[in-house]
Parts: structure tokens; sequence; C-alpha cells
């Protein structure tokens, strides 16, 4: 059967015997490379796509529906326009800092795809320390933020990378001790032994109700991380025009863009693997002959599938929420989510000692 | 103005919100004074699209002005060519067919559900939610159908002349204005489940922008804006004109004076005003549509004021007569400068997201405001 | 109260006031040297209570202004027009705006357009002309002729 895992194996296995060692390695690594890059193009455009026709639905109404059938096209033409369009710099921006700002978001939203397991044994690069990894890696993108809102030298800009900047800080507090209570029940920082502890169930199972807490947890904090609404408070359309990226134009906002799409795809992708067991299938205990039954569906799409239905989530909040104030924002992480989270990591940790998880 | 922009001595950043900014609907100039987030001072800078339609009212006569008026709110553009027409016709002193009243009144009422329809999807918008405003739109459409079909104009209806209608209504007037009743009943619980009832709407607005009743009355606010803060304002209960004193209808009023009264303020006018339009609908008099005037129409020396009550509250127009065909002065109270003058106030102290809250819930149209 | 219980009560305040005939409001005119004192009144007479100021406009006679103040009392319901005549070349007024807030927009609106200047007023600046404008569009002898068409 081809999955992803064999034709990794067969193309690694050709390029070492025809290249020798060195070689097949530095090969392989600009092959991983250009995986990396189509896939963020793919995977910004499906989204942006995504995005639009979720929002349609839930505002009954079409969508985009005339660049090719059933509009798939449309966001490919409108990538094409923000290319040909003029990347303008304010003349009293600071002209490196500006011009750095959103590669440097693009660059961290990169760099956190490293860890992620897209399949069975089909993982960039599985580090023993991959969750810390990610939690660290993906807090790197607030200083591009501030450095956009800083350089731009316009007021609506500074407003919005700073509170940016105060709710990424804030937020990644939750998110990491969200992830810290699968670390805990899993018993590992490495990606690859967190989706092994699941193989006989998904943690959101397992973990009874504090993995539900820690995961509901999750989603509200990797939200506020890639500024969605309903803490879309750095952009916040209707207050500050359009925040950190008032200033930006052409290619150099559509890297914005697209770092926000990606750090969403991100962001679910380490959801689905810590409480939904990421690629693996849908496990019961030791039901063996419904557990190999799912297994014939590729692992693959368990964690696309999986990935794709917390996007889904995401995108159903931001279609339906109205934005929290920057005060409300701040008290629901230091006054609501903090606390609860730390008390849910203290159940967590004695279910784990104690063994009551299942 | 350029000096004000920027910092000023004690350190607070100067903002311009305006005059284009998404959520001040239209050319509003706000320059806000903030420190940190906080919102230190208000101070509208007005006429950008001032096109100072009192004096071209001064050149018109009395049957061409209305037209103008439709451009003043133009959400409410029926009724502001509703409040002309009484003007001139308490000068002439004229009888009009009860058929016209009613359908003046129908009109009215549909025109202030399409109002509050447009603010209540645009007040979502404003604190960041974009779905309530299709489906405000959704039973919007419906009302500027009927609108269309009756008055050949979806937002400048100009359809009321001085003693009556400019035309009968269209056949399918009745059918349709019951199919939209009918409607909009069965979809209105989604208003209250999408936006009414949720957690984040209600902290965003309740005990935001709060106007106590003595200042709502000192600063003139009138509509759902005063009746938000308990002031008893509808003209349309006060000084009942056309055929409000037959109707059985309430004043929505509130007493909590924040953004949140005013909302509710609103949602609870458009029930009232289905209300209306069902009492009426069945019941529209067989007759004329129009008095019988004369081809020009002059007015008698002297002064006349009429007050009618708009979406967004008590428009006055006031004609000052020398006798001729055209008004010596004209002069519209618009409910939305007053309302607008309460900003500052209201606004003091509060964060950047509540002058937005408190602005959307002020339902400030523009031209109301510039004229 | 009723219009003629309100006129008896104005002849008390304002012994000396001209009294329009044959209106619906009852309407009176006086100077601008006593209006202020007059208005005071208006707002906290515990009778009158006029708390509420609905219309204020000024009206350009050629000969000379008339500043038109429409007072309502929100607790008795009865409403009172107060004209006041100013000097042709010199039209000032005490401001109301310290009595009714809503005066400061709409005294603000009469000295853009009219060009009546309201003593005391906080904030007296031109509120939709821009600050350089030269003369005041809403006056008869306005000429503009770039912008205003005659029909």
């Amino acid at each position: 059967m081809i999955s992803l895992e064999s034709l990794n194996r067969a193309l690694q296995h050709w390029l070492q015997s025809t290249l020798g060692d060195p070689w097949a390695y530095l090969v392989m690594c600009v092959l991983v490379g250009l995986a990396a890059i189509t896939l963020f193009a793919v995977l910004g455009l499906a989204l942006v796509y995504m995005e639009r026709k979720v929002a349609a639905l839930m505002q009954i109404r079409m969508g985009p529906n005339r660049v090719g059938p059933k509009g798939i096209f449309q966001t490919s033409a409108d990538t094409l326009k923000l290319v040909m369009k003029e990347g303008l710099t304010p003349d009293g921006a600071d002209k490196f800092l500006f011009n750095f700002a959103p590669f440097l978001v693009m660059i961290a939203a990169m760099l956190v795809l490293a860890p992620i397991a897209f399949a069975r044994n089909f993982q960039i690069w599985d580090l023993n320390i991959g969750v810390l990894y990610v939690a660290a890696v993906s807090s790197i993108a607030v200083i591009g933020i501030l450095m956009a809102g800083w350089s731009s030298n316009n007021k609506y800009s500074l407003l919005g990378a700073m509170r940016s900047a105060a709710q990424i800080v804030s937020y990644e507090l939750s998110a990491g001790l969200a992830i810290l209570s699968i670390v805990v029940l899993a018993g590992s920082l490495r990606i690859s032994d967190i989706i092994a502890s699941q193989a006989d169930g998904w943690w959101i199972i397992k973990g009874h109700v504090p993995a539900l807490i820690a995961f509901v947890i999750f989603l509200i904090a990797v939200t506020a991380e890639t500024n969605r609404a309903p803490f879309d408070l750095a952009e916040a359309e209707s207050e500050l025009t359009a925040g950190f990226h008032t200033e930006y134009s052409g290619m150099k906002f559509a890297l914005f863009f697209l770092a926000e799409y990606i750090n969403i795809f991100i962001g679910c992708a380490i959801g689905a693997t810590l409480f939904f067991g990421g690629w693996m299938p849908f496990h019961i205990g030791h039901w063996e002959a419904f557990n190999r039954v799912m297994d014939y569906i590729p692992s693959s799409l368990w964690f696309l599938g999986k990935t794709l239905f917390l996007i889904f989530l995401i995108m159903w909040f931001r279609w339906t929420f109205p934005r929290l104030r920057v005060d409300q924002l701040l008290n629901l992480e230091w006054k609501y989510l903090l606390p609860i989270s730390m008390i849910n990591l203290l159940f967590i940790t004695l279910m784990a000692i104690l063994g009551w998880h299942l | 103005m350029l000096e004000e922009i920027g910092t000023n001595d004690q350190g607070d950043m100067i903002i311009n919100i305006g005059p284009q900014h998404p959520s001040t609907h239209g050319v509003l100039h706000l320059v806000i004074t903030l420190n940190g987030e906080t919102v230190k001072k208000v101070e509208p800078h007005l006429g950008y699209i001032h096109r100072s339609i009192e004096k071209m009212c001064e050149s018109l006569n009395y049957r061409q002005f209305i037209y103008v008026t439709s451009r003043m709110d133009y959400l409410s553009s029926h009724i502001n060519n509703h409040a002309c027409a009484l003007c001139v016709e308490q000068g002439l002193q004229l009888e009009i067919p009860s058929r016209a009243q009613v359908i003046r009144v129908l009109l009215d009422e549909l025109t202030r559900i399409a109002s509050h329809q447009l603010w209540w999807g645009a007040l979502a918008m404003d604190l960041g939610a974009f779905t309530p405003f299709f489906y405000a739109f959704r039973e919007r459409e419906m009302i500027n159908e009927i609108m269309e079909e009756t008055c050949g104009a979806r937002l400048t209806m100009n359809y009321i002349v001085p003693g009556g209608l400019m035309m009968d209504v269209h056949p399918d007037f009745q059918r349709k204005v019951k199919a939209f009743l009918v409607q909009f009943r069965s979809k209105i619980h989604e208003y209250d489940e999408l936006v009414t009832g949720n957690v984040i709407f209600q902290s965003r607005t309740k005990g935001v922008g709060i106007l106590s009743k003595e200042d709502a009355i000192s600063y003139g606010c009138t509509g759902p804006t005063g009746r938000g803060s308990g002031v008893s304002c509808d003209i349309r209960k006060l000084y009942p004109y056309e055929i409000y004193q037959q109707l059985q209808f309430d004043e929505v009023l509130e007493q909590g004076g924040d953004s949140f009264a005013r909302y509710k303020v609103r949602i609870g006018e458009m029930i009232q005003s289905m209300n209306i339009i069902e009492q009426l609908i069945d019941n529209i008099p067989e007759g004329d549509f129009q008095a019988k005037t004369k081809a020009v129409l002059k007015l008698p020396k002297g002064d006349f004021y009429s007050r009618v009550e708009t979406a967004r509250g008590e428009l006055g127009v006031y004609i000052i007569s020398e006798g001729g065909t055209t008004p010596y002065r004209i002069k519209f109270r618009s409910p939305g400068f007053s309302n607008l003058s309460a900003l500052d106030h209201m606004s003091r102290g509060g964060k950047i997201g509540d002058l937005m809250a408190t602005m959307g819930t002020l339902d400030l149209v523009i031209p109301d405001i510039d004229r | 109260m009723t219009n003629e219980a309100l006129k008896i009560k104005m002849e008390g305040l304002l012994p000396g006031a001209a009294f329009e005939e044959g209106t619906a409001w009852l309407t009176l005119q006086t100077v601008p040297e006593e209006f202020k004192a007059f208005a005071t009144q208006l707002r906290s007479d515990p009778d009158l209570l006029f708390d509420y100021l609905f219309c204020l406009t000024a009206v350009d006679w050629k000969t000379h202004f008339t500043v038109v103040y429409h007072f309502s009392s929100t607790v008795y319901r009865h409403t009172l027009v107060v004209k006041v005549k100013l000097d042709k070349n010199d039209p000032a007024i005490d401001t109301v705006s310290e009595l009714w807030r809503t005066a400061e927009f709409h005294e603000r609106e009469a000295y853009d357009l009219m060009g009546i200047s309201f003593t005391g007023h906080p904030d007296m600046r031109r509120l939709f002309m821009t600050a350089d404008h030269v003369g005041y569009p809403l006056r008869k002898d306005y000429e503009d002729p770039v912008n205003m068409i005659k029909l």
C-alpha cells in the first residue's frame, strides 16, 4: 500500500544508493525545504479558500464562485493580484525593520513546521524536545509583529502591535500549561512519543475531564496567539483600521496574511497531535478488530482530518463572536484561564501519578 | 488643525479617527486624545459632507425642497420627506386623505425597521462580528423591494408630496408587507441568539458609554439614544401626528443609559413597529391618495415647525415663510447632530473599543449631522 | 402649563417682552441684554423647568439677525419659542451652553454658518467650514461664485 512513509523510504533509499551519504543528505534537505515551501503555498491558498467558504456558509451567502469551478481559483487570482501590487514603504518608516518584519513572521511560522508529524513516520525532524521547541519558536512571531508596528511609524500600527504583544505574551502561558498537561500524561516531550502513547485511545478521551479542560484552554489560547477573532485586537479593523499591518501592501502584506494561516494550521496540528493523537487512527483500548478497521484509513488522512476539524472550529469562532475589549482580553487570561489551567495541571499530574487515566 | 496632530504636552497620543475609517460609517472625523488605550477626549470635526441643504432649500419651492431632504438622513429618508410635507401642510392647512395618512405611517414604520436592521448589523460589525450584518440584510432586502415597487427607489424615496403621496401604492404592497412580517417575526429570535445573548457582546456594551437621564435631556439626545437613558421623548406618543394617536404601541424605555440599553430600545422598537404595521396593513382605507393642491404652493407669512420621530430621534423642520413660493429660511433640527454632541461626554474614560461601541449605539448617520 | 398661563408667567418674568400672535407655541421677542438672565430663569424656575432646548437657530433678516430658541420641558411638556433680535453689524449674544449642553454644538453651527458670536462659549470655532473660510454661508448676502449655483 502506498503511503507517505513508504514513499519517503523509497526516495531516501534511492538517493543513498545513487549519490552516497553526504550528498544524499544535502539533496534530501533541499527537497524537504522545497516541500515545506510548497506546502505553505498550498496551505495558504487552501485555507483562505476554506475560510471564505466557511464564512459564506455562516453568513447565508455563496462565497467565491466565479474563478474556476466553485471558485477554487479565487485565492490564486488574489495572490496574483497581491504579487503584482507595489509594496509601498512609507517615508517615515524605519526601512530595514519595516521590510524585515514580514519575513521574520514568516520564518517563525516556517520553523515551527519542523517537528510536526504529518503521517506515520513522516516527520521532518523528530527532536526530543519537540513540544518545547514549538512553544519556544512560535513566540518569535511576536517580535515580528512588534517590529512591524513600531517601524511603520503609524499610531494605529503601534497600538495594534502593543496589543498583540500583550496578548501573545499572556496567552503563551495558558497554551504552555495546556501543552504541559499532555506532556505530563504522555511522559515525553518528543512528538512521536506523545503520538505513540495514544495508540490505545486519544488523550482527550483517556484524560477524562481535565484533558477536555486543557483542550478548551489550548483552543482559546491558539485562537488568541494567532490573532484571530474574537481575539483579533491587533488588527481590530473597526478600531485600528488594520492594526499592525496598516501600512503594508502587496506581497509584504500577503506574507503577514499567509503567516496567519500557517500559524493557524500549526496551532491546530499541535492541538490535533496532543489531544487527538496526530496521525494515530481512532483506537479504543483493546478492541483489536475495530482498531484494525480504523488502521485502513491512511494516517495522513487522519492527521489532516483532525487538523482541518480544529481549523474549522477556529473559523467558526471568528464568524460568530464579536471582538473582546483589550482589558477584557487580559482579564480573561490572567484572572480565569491561567488559574484554571494551573489547577487543571495539578489534577492531571495527580491523575498521571495515580494512574487514573485509561 | 495640523498642529494638533501628534502628541500633546502631557504626552498623550492624538489620533485621527476618520474621515475614512471603517467604524465611523461615513466621513466623520474624530480627533481623539489617548492615554495608552484610554480615551481622554473626543473632538468631532464635521463638514466633510456638508452640502448646506438649508441654503439650497432657500432657492427651491415647496414641492422641490422635499427631494433634497431625502439626502440628509438617508436611512430614514421617507420620514424626512414626511416631516417636510407635514410642515408645508401645516402652513397650507391641508386636510390629508386618510388613505395617504395610513400609507405614510406604514412606510415610516417600514423605514424605521429597515434603518434599525442596518444599525444592528453595523453595530455588530463595529464590535468585530461580521456575520450579523448578513442576517440583517436578509430581511432588509424585503423592505427594500417593497420600497422599490411602491416608491421606485430603494434609498431616497421621495414618495411623499405636500398633500399626500406622489402615487398610489403598488397592488402587491399589502401581500409583500405581510410576507415580510411573517418572515421577520419568525427570524427575529435569530437576532437575539446571534448577538443579544452573546457574553462577549454583553460585556462589550453593558456599562459602556453611560449617559444619565439629565445629561440626555441637556444634550438634547432623542430617539433610542434618549429613551435608552429613560427620557420619554417619542414624538409619536408625545405630539402625535397623522394617525399615531389611534394606534396601539408602546414607547420602549430603558433606564440603563448604557450602550446595551440603547441596543435593547432599538430591538424593542422593531417589534413595536411591526405591531403598528400589523394594525394598519389590513385597514388601508379606500379613497384618494392626494389632497387637491394648487400647482404652485405658497405658504402664508409666519413660522412653521413640525416634529417627527425618525429612526434616530426627533427631526424638526422649521420653516420661516415670507409668503413666497420658497422658504425664507429653513432649519432642520437633526437628531444625529444633537446625539453626536454627547459623544465626547459618553466616551471619556473608556477604551478605544468602548468608543466604537458607543458610536455604534448612537447610530450616527453622517449626512444627517452635516446636512 | 397652557399657553395662556405661560404668557402670564412670562409677562411677570420679562416685562416689556413682545409676544407674537397666531402661533401654535407661545412666541416672544426679547433683546440680547436681558436674554441670559431670562434663560437662566427658564431653566431653573420650578414652574417652568425648560430643560430641553430642542432647536437653536439664527435667521438673517437683512436689517438684523434673530436667534430663535425652542424650549420645551420634559416635566410639564410646555413649549416656548424665544426670539432674540441682534444687531446687523455685530451680532453677539451670551451663550447658553452651560444651561443646555446641546447649545454647544448648535451655537457653533450658528457661528459657523451665520456668523453670530456667542460670548462665553467654551469652544467658539467653526464646525463645518474650514478654519480659514471667509464669510458665513447662510447669510443672505453671502456670495460664492464657484460653489453656489443659482437656479
